[in-house]
């Protein structure tokens, strides 16, 4: 048993948040993991993406191989197209609808679209009005962990877990808020 | 025995300081910062070391020294390029008697993922003929990082791990072991650490004879793995590092997989590697870097009667990093399936300036200034205003290493350049900027200095800085240029046209002038205003 995500987006998304909530999962649930992660110009709203592997037994490689990906998770939707070729035939895409325009030659939107429409299974959601549903945009990550958590071979309980200890310090609304942006995200996505 | 999620760089932290580290130095690069960072959020928690930043790796190397002349136990963390800049003291601390162990942990880059280059440190260890490991996963990592003081110690001389950008940054659980103490205070003999040469030359002959005690402890390392395959002798693997996992990540278990010697350690173990290549046909070699194994098994001549395959081959991409793929490739497998879409749709989305960086006001005041100056060449240095070479600025010439900004800016200025301008940053002037400075400054010569200062190491995720503000000021004043030229601006768009002001009355003044664009990196005024709220 095994399964290997690629975590994409862009720089000061939070895709490190979601990889600590489903490392720290993972490891309650008993199984090995290792997240390959890009540190160093993150901060700057360049492309960020980050290797995430689960299984029973013994990991080998940081990096997932072409074709062995069973899911991408993207904050953003051209993001999450730059990595298909990680994805396994029966791959899944988990991505937000809502751009990040940022650079000059952002392809117009419906391309971007129908082009993840064009993956056998695609989860698209609209990130943004969902975060504000729950009480603030920036609980985007958060929505989109939920939408794929039905996918995730990590427990739910496990994953509510960690969105606790990860937003502990900032105090009990904030940490409800982003709960509450995960049941939302998780309900959108069925 | 504890458990604990961790960076292959904080594995390594960890280690040293379960090893009984009792000072750790390092100047910031990736992929090797967060090895500090690490030790100096531990320092709250797990009392007795010291860990801190420092001014640049040499300085950072040489005060490591001093711990371990004192006996004690010393970790220097640095990116590979850092190396470079520590060459003259690692080079030469191989030939004193280090006394406390000395571990220096180097961190490669290869793909050049934020590096100017992608060398590979395992030849340095080669060249100071010093002992050096090589994990491929985040328990060797902590493992290794404890055995490389015990080897230091051992034979009196400097240790390495190497380290690579995919497992600095990738994170896995590991177990942890007992808790070392540090050594007592005991101090080394002069005539061991007193480079002259009638000492050295005794040193160094020293440092020759153990050689062969070396390759005999390669031989025997646990960390050095073979497994001969009876049933089929035609291929057999020679896997260094995270090549290693590569290799394993194409086969489905040990059983299918071929003969394969797993190298960890530095010098090579010449026995193990003797027996594989004995055993079969072709020999693949896997390593990350440059081909440093290969090159040595195939010596001038080769090896007669087998075939070695490689990066000299053209079998692994000699360029960039490996990946599970080009060795599966090498391994001559398919590739997997995979799924594909139309790539054109695929903007690339390079780092750029955050919103409201002080560099960017910089870069369009410079800029504008320099649209009247067309034969203007702006020497740029390694920073987060390196980004300056991209659009929309594309603002400077050159960046080759820290502190070259300044001393280019001389050379082209002596030939005739003209403006000839420099831009550094506070942290990169501190590192390496002050001396070539010095040196401009004693003929007076006819370029400007622009140094962007933010206040942090910014680039690599705002480590404290050095010398900033008024005490930047001072030392420029004290490197002898003359106060009507030196310049303070406050990079901000309401201020472009008196900064432009200020620019071209530099770039007019026949001789050096220092222009400090002084603001606050605005990720640090963030986190000040969040630490404020809380
Ligand atoms: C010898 C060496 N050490 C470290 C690095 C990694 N590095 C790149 S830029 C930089 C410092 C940048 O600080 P500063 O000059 O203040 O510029 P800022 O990023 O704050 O704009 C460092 C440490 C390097 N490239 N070379
Ligand atoms: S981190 Fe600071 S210095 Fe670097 S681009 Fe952002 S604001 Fe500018």
């Amino acid at each position: 048993m095994k399964q290997d995500i690629i975590l994409a987006g862009v720089g000061g998304q939070g895709i490190l948040s979601i990889a600590f909530v489903i490392d720290n999962a993972a490891l309650k649930d008993g199984l090995n993991f290792k997240q390959a992660e890009v540190h160093g110009m993150a901060q700057r709203g360049g492309a960020v993406q980050s290797h995430l592997r689960l299984s029973k037994s013994h990991i080998f490689s940081d990096l997932i191989p072409k074709g062995e990906a069973d899911l991408i998770i993207s904050v953003e939707p051209l993001e999450s197209l730059r990595y298909v070729e990680y994805l396994n035939p029966d791959g899944c895409i988990v991505t937000s609808t809502n751009p990040f325009c940022n650079i000059p030659d952002y392809p117009p939107i419906e391309d971007v679209l129908m082009e993840i429409r064009s993956v056998k299974k695609a989860v698209l959601i609209d990130s943004e009005k969902i975060a504000k549903k729950a009480g603030s945009s920036r609980a985007q990550n958060m929505v989109i962990l939920g939408a794929a958590s039905k996918y995730l071979m990590v427990g739910e309980e496990a994953l509510m877990e960690f969105i606790k200890v990860l937003f502990r310090t900032r105090g009990e609304n904030i940490v409800n808020m982003n709960l509450r942006a995960f049941q939302v995200g998780k309900e959108a996505a069925s | 025995m504890a458990r604990e999620i961790l960076l292959g760089d904080e594995a390594v932290a960890l280690g040293a300081i379960h090893a009984g580290l009792s000072a750790g130095y390092s100047y910031p690069g990736t992929p090797a910062s967060e090895i500090m960072e690490y030790m100096i959020r531990a320092l709250n928690k797990e009392s007795g070391f010291k860990a801190t930043w420092c001014v640049n790796e040499k300085v950072a190397y040489e005060e490591a020294l001093g711990v371990s002349f004192a006996g004690k136990r010393t970790l220097v963390s640095m990116k590979h390029v850092g190396l470079n800049v520590a060459a003259d003291p690692f080079m030469n601390s191989a030939i004193t008697r280090i006394n406390g162990g000395l571990v220096v942990v180097v961190a490669d880059d290869p793909g050049m993922h934020s590096s100017q280059n992608e060398q590979d440190s395992r030849y340095y260890a080669h060249f100071a003929h010093v002992f050096c490991f090589e994990p491929s996963n985040h328990q060797e990592a902590y493992d290794m990082t404890r055995s490389a003081f015990d080897v230091s110690e051992r034979f009196n001389i400097p240790v390495m791990v190497r380290m690579v950008t995919r497992l600095s940054h990738s994170r896995s659980r590991i177990e942890t072991r007992e808790i070392k103490k540090e050594n007592p205070i005991c101090y080394g003999q002069g005539q061991d650490w007193t480079l002259l040469p009638m000492n050295a030359r005794r040193r160094f002959a020293h440092l020759v004879s153990v050689q062969p005690e070396l390759i005999a402890l390669s031989n025997k390392s646990p960390f050095n793995l073979l497994d001969l395959k009876d049933h089929d002798k035609s291929l057999g693997i020679i896997a260094s590092g995270i090549g290693y996992n590569y290799v394993m990540e194409n086969y489905s278990n040990q059983e299918n997989c071929p003969s394969l010697l797993k190298v960890s350690t530095y010098p090579l173990p010449e026995a193990l590697i003797a027996k594989l290549v004995n055993h079969v046909e072709t020999v693949l070699v896997v390593e990350e870097g440059y081909p440093l194994i290969e090159q040595t098994i195939k010596g001038l001549f080769g090896i007669p009667e087998k075939k070695l395959h490689g990066k000299l081959t053209g079998h692994l991409p000699r360029t960039g990093e490996l990946s599970p793929d080009s060795v599966r490739e090498a391994l001559g497998m398919n590739p997997r399936e995979h799924l594909r879409i139309d790539s054109s749709i695929l903007a690339s989305r390079p780092p750029q300036l955050c919103q409201g960086c002080p560099h960017g006001d910089t870069f369009n005041a410079l800029n504008q200034t320099l649209e009247s100056y067309p034969k203007a060449s702006v020497f740029s240095d390694i920073g987060c205003y390196t980004l300056g070479a991209l659009p929309p600025y594309k603002a400077v010439d050159s960046c080759v290493c820290m502190g070259a900004s300044v001393s280019m800016a001389k050379g082209g200025a002596e030939v005739g350049v003209f403006p000839s301008v420099a831009v550094i940053g506070d942290s990169t002037f501190a590192h390496s900027g002050i001396t070539p400075l010095l040196d401009a400054m004693a003929s007076n010569i006819n370029m400007t200095v622009v140094i962007v200062d933010n206040a942090a190491v910014a680039m690599t995720g705002g480590q404290p800085t050095f010398a900033t503000g008024e005490k930047l000021v001072k030392i420029i004043k004290g490197v002898g240029a003359p106060e009507e030229h030196i310049r303070v601006i406050v990079p901000l768009p309401k201020n472009l046209e008196k900064n432009i002001q200020v620019i071209r009355e530099e770039i007019e003044h026949n001789g050096l002038s220092v222009i400090i664009s002084l603001r606050e990196c605005i990720q640090e005024t963030k986190k000040k205003n969040k630490k404020g709220a809380k």
